[in-house]
C-alpha cells in the first residue's frame, strides 16, 4: 500500500493481506479496587492492510478504547498491540509519537484542526512538525481527491462541518501512514456531509490502497466498511464482511434483545446462532457475508 | 448567586493564584512603604520628644544643611549671652557649640558615619543636669576637661568599636587631633541619635576650634518659674533686635520635626509611585484573568441567564469573585508589607542611606489602605470582565459554538489614536516651543496620554507587531508558527500581557536615557569648565578643614591650589549663597567667560539672571550681609552669563575671612607643575586622602567616575523599585499562558496525537511566551525611548545638554526579556506537555 497506484483491487477482499494492526490479548483496566472497571478483555484482532473496518458497538462496549489503545494513544494494562512489526507497548512517549506521526493518521469526531492554520496548514501539519518535505504530488492528488482545492487558504472557522472533516482527513492521508484511525469521524455531521467524508475514505482504501479503522455507532457509516467487528462489553462479539445497513442493524438488534445489561456474550452463546470468539488474522470471517456493499460513491 | 460566585472561585484557585499574587504584591508594597515610612517617623518623633530648652537664639542666616552645604553656622558672640543672662525672668543662659562635619576613625582609618546621618561636634553641656540644657547623661568615664579630650555617644563607640581610654583619631572642620576618648554618655532614650555620631569636646576648646573666642553656636535659655516660654521668647526677641533668631525649644524641635517629615513625605511619595506602578501592572493580570475566567464561564452564565438570573446578578457575581480575592489579596498582602518593609531598609542601605532601626510601626491607616487598595483595584480590574460576561445572551447555553459576543475593536482604535495624538501635541509641544509655561508638567500629561494610548491602542496593532516581532519564530517550522499564531490569537489578551511589561519597561528605558544623557552632559562639561588637574570634595557634602588644601600645597610638584567655599548671605536684601574663590588661581583651574581678578579688593561678580533679579547691573553697589552688623558693600564688576556648573554671585576668599567667616573649604581644584611626576604626585596625595578620609581626591577621570557613580546609584535604586512591577508582569506571563493552555487543551491534545512530540509542546509554549514577552518590550522600549529624548530635549538648560542612548541597557532589557519569556514558560510548557493526549481530546 506505500504505493497508492498499486493499490486498486476489487479482488483485494478475498485475498488475505497481512495485518497492517493488531492486538494479543489486549486488556485494558480503569481504576483500582471497588473502582476497577475492565474496558477491554484480553482482545485478539488483526486489521488487514488495504481494507477498511470498522469497530461498532454500544455505547461503553470498549470501541474507543480498543482504538486509543491500538494508536498508541492510550497505554494497554496487559498484552501486546502491533502497528506492523512495531510492538506499542513496549515504546516511550517519544516513540509513541514518532510512530503516530509517521504510521498513522488520525480523523477524530471534533476539534481536528488547529484553529489557527489554514486548511492547508493543517494538512501538512504532521509533516511540518516532523520537519519533513511535503511531497507536492501526492498532496495535490489527495486534496483533490476530497475536493478543497479552492479552500486551502481558508481557516477552519470559515469552513463548513463537512470540510473541516475532509480537511482532517486530507491530513490523516498527507503522510501515507500505514494507518488511519478515525474516531466517529461523521458523529458531529449531517448525513450529506457525513456521506461525502465516508465516501472519500471508501475511496482512499479503493483508489490508494489505504487501511482504515474507524469507530463508529452509526451502521449506514459502518456499511461503508469492508468488514465490521462487534465490541460488547470489552469483548469482541461477532463480525460481519462486506455488510450493508440492513445486516448490521438486524445483528445490533438481536444484541439488544439479550437479556441482561453486560449479557451479551452469553446471550448469543445460549441463543447459539453466530459463532463467537476470537477472529485473527487471516481468519475467513465466519459471520454472514453480504453478497454486495451498498452503493459507495 | 453568592453560592455560585464561591463555587467559582474555589474551583479556579490556581488560576486565582496568580492573580492573586499580583495583588498581594502590588498591595505589600503599598503597605510595605507606609510602614517603612511610619517606622522612620516613629524613631525620630522619638527623638524629637526629649526636653528642650525654653528659648533658644542662633543668627539668622544661619545654614543649617538642609541645602547641604552648611558651611557657615551661626554665630552668637558672649556678649549677645550676657545680655540675655541679664534679661530678668531668665533663669539659666548657657551656650552651646554645634558644628558639623567631626569624623571619627575607627580602627581601619575609615571614618564612622557620614552617609546620610551628620558627624556632629558639640560643647558638653554647661548644666549637665538640667535635662532642658542638656540631652547627655553620662554613662561612663568623665566629661572631657581640657583641649583635645572627647566623649562620644554609647552607639556610635559601639559601631566604631571605641572604648573608653583608647586614642581616637578625630578630623574636624577644624584641626586633625589625636583625642583620648574620656567618656562615653547616652542621649535620649535610645543611647544615640538616630546614626548620628555625637563628639562632645571642653567647652572652651570647642569654642575655640570651632566657632571663635567668645562666640557659640546657639544660646540655650530657661525661664524662671512662672514664665511661659512664648513670653521669654518675646522677651528675649524685643532685648536683642534684628539679625537674631529666636524662638521657643518647642518651635524649633516642632519646625525640625516638620522639615523631617517633609523629607518623609517625599521618601513616601517617590516609594508609592513605584508600589502604584506595580499595581497598575497587576491590574492588567487581574483583568486577563477574569476575561479569560470568563470565557470559560459562558455556558455556564448563559445557564444562569436561563434559568432567570438577571444580568445584573452576573456581573455582581463575577465582581463578588473579584471582591473576595481583593479582600484575601490586601490581608496577605499586609503581612507581606511587613516584610517589604525590612527589604525597602535593606535596598536603601545598599544605595548608601543608613537608616536607624526601630519597632516597625503597622498604623491603623495602613491596613485600611492595604485591604482599601487590593479590593478596589482588583474590583476595579475586574468590572470589564464582569460587565461582559453579563451580555452572554440565555441561549448561548442552548448553542454548541460558545463564545461570548465578539467586540468591536472600532472604539478602542479610534479612543486610543485619539489619546495618542493628544498625548504626542503634549509631549512634543514644550519640546519644540521654549517659552511655552509649565513645560515638564505639559510633558508629563503627554507621557501619561502616550503610556494610556499605547495601552488602549495595543489591542489593535498587537496581531500586527506579533507578526514582525515573531518574523524569526516564524520561520523555525511548525512549531514557530504555531507559537506565533498562539501569540496572535486573542488580541487583547496578549496586548493586556505585554501592557504589563510594557509599563515597566517604558519607564526604564525612558529613566535610562535620562541618566544616560545626564552622564554625558556632565562628563562635557567637567571636560569644557574644568581644567584643574585634580579636584578635592567632600565625601558627605559638608565642607572639610582647610588643612587639606595645606598638605596637598606641601606636596613636590603641586603647583596650586585654589580653594572654593560658600556662604550665605543677604545680596540686596535676598537670601542666598555667596561662593568665595581665589582671584588669583581661579582661572588657572576652571574655564571662565568672566575675570574672577576683579573680585579682589571688594569686587563681586554675578551672573545675568541672579544680577537683574536684584536689579542691578555691572558697576552698581551691591550690599550684602554676612550676619548682624556684618553688611559689606562691594562693586559689581561683572556679569556673566549662567551655566550648569556656575551660577549666583561670586566674591573672593578674602572678602569672606574680612566678614569674619570660618575658614572651610568646599572644593579644591589642583594644578600640578608642569612635568610634574603624576606617579609620585599621586602617591603623596592618596597619603592625605588617608589621613582625611573626608575627602576624595580625584583626578578628572575619577571625577567624573564619581559623578556617573552617584547618578547610577540612583538609578539602580530605581531600576530595583521597577523590579516589582517587572516580576508582577512575569507572573502576568505565567497567568496568560497557563490559562491558555487550559483554553487550548483539546487543541494540544490534537497536535500530540497526530505527532507533537512533548518537546515540541514546550518549545512551541516558549516561544509563544518569548513572542508575547518581546511585543511588551519592543513596545516599551520605543515609547521609553521617546520620552527619555523628549525629556532630555527639555532639559537641555538645566544642563543635560547631551543626549546619550543607553544601548547596553537597552541590550540587557531584551536579553533579561528572553530570559522573562523563557522562565515564565517553564512551568506551563511543562503542564501543556505532560497533558493527557486521551483526556484532551476527550475534554467535553
Amino acid at each position: 500500500m506505500q504505493n497508492p497506484a498499486t493499490g486498486q483491487s476489487a479482488e483485494r477482499a478475498a485475498v488475505p493481506s497481512p495485518s497492517a494492526a493488531r492486538s494479543v490479548g489486549l486488556r485494558k483496566v480503569y481504576g483500582e479496587g471497588d473502582t476497577e472497571v475492565v474496558a477491554l478483555r484480553g482482545i485478539d484482532v488483526a486489521f488487514e492492510a488495504g481494507r477498511f473496518t470498522a469497530i461498532m458497538g454500544p455505547s461503553g462496549s470498549g470501541k474507543s478504547t480498543l482504538m486509543h489503545c491500538m494508536a498508541g494513544l492510550d497505554s494497554a494494562s496487559a498484552g501486546q498491540v502491533f502497528i506492523g512489526d512495531a510492538d506499542l507497548t513496549r515504546m516511550k512517549d517519544n516513540e509513541l509519537t514518532r510512530l503516530r506521526r509517521e504510521r498513522m493518521g488520525f480523523v477524530f469526531q471534533a476539534f481536528n484542526l488547529v484553529p489557527t492554520l489554514t486548511a492547508e496548514e493543517n494538512i501538512t501539519l504532521p509533516v511540518d512538525i516532523a520537519g519533513g518535505k511535503v511531497d507536492r504530488a501526492w498532496f495535490d492528488l489527495v486534496v483533490g481527491t476530497v475536493g478543497l482545492a479552492d479552500r486551502l487558504t481558508h481557516r477552519p472557522s470559515e469552513l463548513s462541518g463537512g470540510q473541516q472533516q475532509r480537511v482532517a482527513c486530507a491530513r490523516a492521508m498527507v503522510t501515507r501512514p500505514a494507518i488511519i484511525f478515525a474516531d466517529e469521524p461523521t458523529g458531529n455531521l449531517d448525513s450529506r456531509s457525513g456521506a461525502e467524508v465516508l465516501g472519500f475514505l471508501r475511496r482512499s482504501v479503493d483508489e490508494f490502497g489505504q487501511t482504515i479503522v474507524m469507530v463508529t455507532h452509526d451502521a449506514h457509516a459502518a456499511s461503508y466498511a469492508d468488514r465490521v467487528v462487534f465490541l460488547a462489553d470489552g469483548a469482541l462479539v461477532d463480525e460481519l464482511v462486506d455488510p450493508d445497513t440492513n445486516a448490521i442493524l438486524d445483528l445490533m438488534k438481536s444484541f439488544d434483545q439479550a437479556p441482561g445489561a453486560h449479557g451479551v456474550l452469553e446471550a448469543e452463546r445460549a441463543a447459539g446462532t453466530r459463532a463467537t470468539g476470537t477472529p485473527t488474522a487471516g481468519t475467513p470471517a465466519t459471520g454472514r457475508r453480504c453478497s454486495r456493499r451498498p452503493g459507495a460513491p | 448567586m453568592l453560592k455560585a460566585t464561591w463555587r467559582s472561585l474555589k474551583a479556579h484557585k490556581a488560576r486565582m493564584l496568580l492573580s492573586g499574587l499580583a495583588v498581594v504584591l502590588g498591595v505589600a508594597f503599598v503597605v510595605g512603604t507606609f510602614i517603612f515610612t511610619d517606622t522612620l517617623k516613629g524613631t525620630f518623633d522619638q527623638l524629637f520628644s526629649g526636653e528642650v530648652p525654653d528659648v533658644v537664639v542662633s543668627q539668622e542666616l544661619a545654614v543649617g544643611g538642609d541645602d547641604g552645604t552648611g558651611s557657615v553656622v551661626s554665630v552668637v558672640p558672649q556678649s549677645v549671652l550676657d545680655e540675655v543672662a541679664a534679661l530678668p525672668g531668665v533663669a539659666r543662659a548657657t551656650g552651646n557649640v554645634q558644628v558639623l562635619g567631626v569624623a571619627l576613625l575607627d580602627g581601619e582609618g575609615t571614618a564612622v558615619g557620614g552617609n546620610g546621618p551628620p558627624q556632629l561636634g558639640l560643647s558638653w553641656p554647661e548644666f549637665p543636669d538640667d535635662p532642658k540644657l542638656s540631652g547627655l547623661s553620662l554613662v561612663s568615664g568623665r566629661a572631657p576637661s581640657g583641649p583635645e579630650e572627647i566623649a562620644i555617644d554609647i552607639e556610635t563607640a559601639e559601631r566604631g568599636g571605641f572604648a573608653l581610654g583608647d586614642t581616637v583619631t578625630v578630623v574636624t572642620q577644624g584641626p586633625r587631633i589625636e583625642a583620648p576618648l574620656v567618656g562615653l554618655f547616652r542621649f535620649g532614650v535610645s543611647g544615640g541619635f538616630a546614626g548620628v555620631t555625637l563628639t562632645v569636646f571642653e567647652r572652651q576648646y570647642a569654642q575655640e576650634t570651632f566657632v571663635g573666642e567668645d562666640a557659640w553656636n546657639q544660646l540655650g535659655i530657661t525661664g524662671e518659674p512662672g514664665v511661659t516660654p512664648e513670653r521669654l521668647r518675646d522677651d528675649v526677641r524685643e532685648a536683642l533686635g534684628a539679625g537674631w533668631s529666636v524662638s521657643t525649644g518647642q518651635e524649633l524641635q516642632d519646625e525640625q520635626a516638620e522639615q523631617f517629615r517633609q523629607a518623609l513625605g517625599f521618601v513616601n511619595t517617590f516609594l508609592l509611585v513605584f508600589a502604584f506602578i506595580a499595581l497598575f501592572v497587576g491590574t492588567f493580570i487581574i483583568l486577563n484573568t477574569f476575561s479569560m475566567l470568563v470565557a470559560r464561564r459562558t455556558k455556564e452564565l448563559a445557564l444562569l441567564r436561563a434559568i432567570g438570573a438577571s444580568k445584573s446578578q452576573i456581573t455582581w457575581s463575577v465582581v463578588g469573585e473579584a471582591l473576595i480575592l481583593g479582600v484575601l489579596g490586601g490581608v496577605l498582602g499586609i503581612g507581606l508589607g511587613i516584610l517589604v518593609a525590612l527589604g525597602l531598609r535593606a535596598l536603601l542601605a545598599v544605595f548608601g542611606a543608613e537608616l536607624p532601626a526601630g519597632d516597625l510601626v503597622l498604623a491603623p491607616r495602613t491596613i485600611i489602605v492595604g485591604l482599601v487598595v487590593g479590593t478596589v483595584v482588583t474590583v476595579v480590574a475586574a468590572w470589564f470582565p464582569a460587565r461582559r460576561a453579563s451580555q452572554v445572551p440565555p441561549v448561548a447555553a442552548m448553542r454548541d459554538d460558545v463564545a461570548l459576543p465578539a467586540r468591536s475593536l472600532r472604539l478602542r482604535a479610534v479612543a486610543g489614536t485619539l489619546l495618542l495624538a493628544l498625548g504626542l501635541v503634549a509631549v512634543l509641544l514644550p519640546v519644540l516651543v521654549d517659552d511655552l509655561p509649565q513645560r515638564l508638567q505639559t510633558l508629563g500629561v503627554g507621557a501619561a496620554a502616550l503610556l494610556v494610548g499605547v495601552i488602549v491602542l495595543a489591542p489593535v496593532f498587537s496581531r500586527g507587531l506579533v507578526g514582525v516581532v515573531g518574523a524569526p519564530v516564524n520561520r523555525l517550522g511548525a512549531v514557530g508558527r504555531l507559537a506565533v499564531r498562539n501569540a496572535q490569537r486573542d488580541r487583547r489578551r496578549t496586548a493586556a500581557t505585554a501592557t504589563a511589561i510594557l509599563i515597566g519597561l517604558a519607564l526604564v528605558t525612558a529613566i535610562g536615557v535620562l541618566g544616560a544623557s545626564t552622564t554625558r552632559s556632565t562628563d562635557a562639561l567637567v571636560d569644557d569648565v574644568i581644567t584643574a588637574d585634580v579636584v578635592v570634595q567632600s565625601t558627605s557634602f559638608v565642607p572639610f578643614t582647610t588643612e587639606v588644601g595645606d598638605a596637598i600645597a606641601d606636596v613636590p610638584g603641586v603647583a596650586t591650589v585654589s580653594r572654593v567655599r560658600q556662604a550665605p548671605a543677604l545680596v540686596d536684601g535676598d537670601a542666598g549663597a555667596v561662593v568665595g574663590v581665589e582671584p588669583e588661581t581661579f582661572g588657572l583651574v576652571n574655564a571662565l567667560d568672566f575675570d574672577p581678578a576683579g573680585l579682589a579688593e571688594g569686587g563681586i561678580i554675578g551672573d545675568v539672571v541672579t544680577a537683574a533679579g536684584a536689579g542691578v547691573q555691572a558697576g552698581d553697589e551691591v550690599e550684602v550681609t554676612w550676619g548682624p552688623g556684618r553688611t559689606d558693600t562691594l562693586l559689581l564688576r561683572e556679569t556673566y552669563q549662567p551655566q550648569a556648573a556656575f551660577e549666583g554671585w561670586i566674591v573672593s576668599l578674602e572678602t569672606l575671612e574680612r566678614a569674619g567667616l570660618r575658614a572651610v573649604d568646599l572644593f579644591l581644584y589642583v594644578q600640578l607643575d608642569e612635568g610634574a611626576d603624576v606617579e609620585a604626585v599621586r602617591a603623596e596625595l592618596d597619603a592625605v586622602q588617608a589621613a582625611y578620609p573626608v575627602v576624595q581626591i580625584q583626578d578628572q577621570t575619577e571625577f567624573k567616575e564619581s559623578i556617573t557613580g552617584q547618578i547610577n546609584q540612583l538609578l539602580n535604586l530605581v531600576y530595583a523599585l521597577l523590579g516589582l512591577s517587572v516580576i508582577i508582569a512575569i507572573f502576568g506571563v505565567v497567568n496568560t499562558l497557563a490559562l491558555s493552555i487550559i483554553e487550548r487543551t483539546r487543541e494540544i491534545g490534537m497536535l500530540r496525537a497526530v505527532g507533537t512530540l512533548r518537546r515540541q509542546v514546550r518549545t512551541m509554549i516558549r516561544w509563544e511566551s518569548i513572542v508575547i514577552s518581546f511585543f511588551g518590550a519592543v513596545t516599551g522600549v520605543v515609547l521609553g525611548l521617546g520620552l527619555g529624548v523628549a525629556l532630555q530635549r527639555l532639559l537641555v538648560e538645566e544642563g543635560i545638554t547631551q543626549l546619550a542612548i543607553p544601548w547596553p541597557l537597552i541590550g540587557i532589557v531584551f536579553v533579561a526579556t528572553a530570559v522573562v519569556g523563557v522562565l515564565a514558560a517553564v512551568w506551563p510548557a511543562r503542564r501543556a506537555a505532560n497533558l493527557d493526549v486521551l483526556a484532551a481530546i476527550r475534554t467535553e
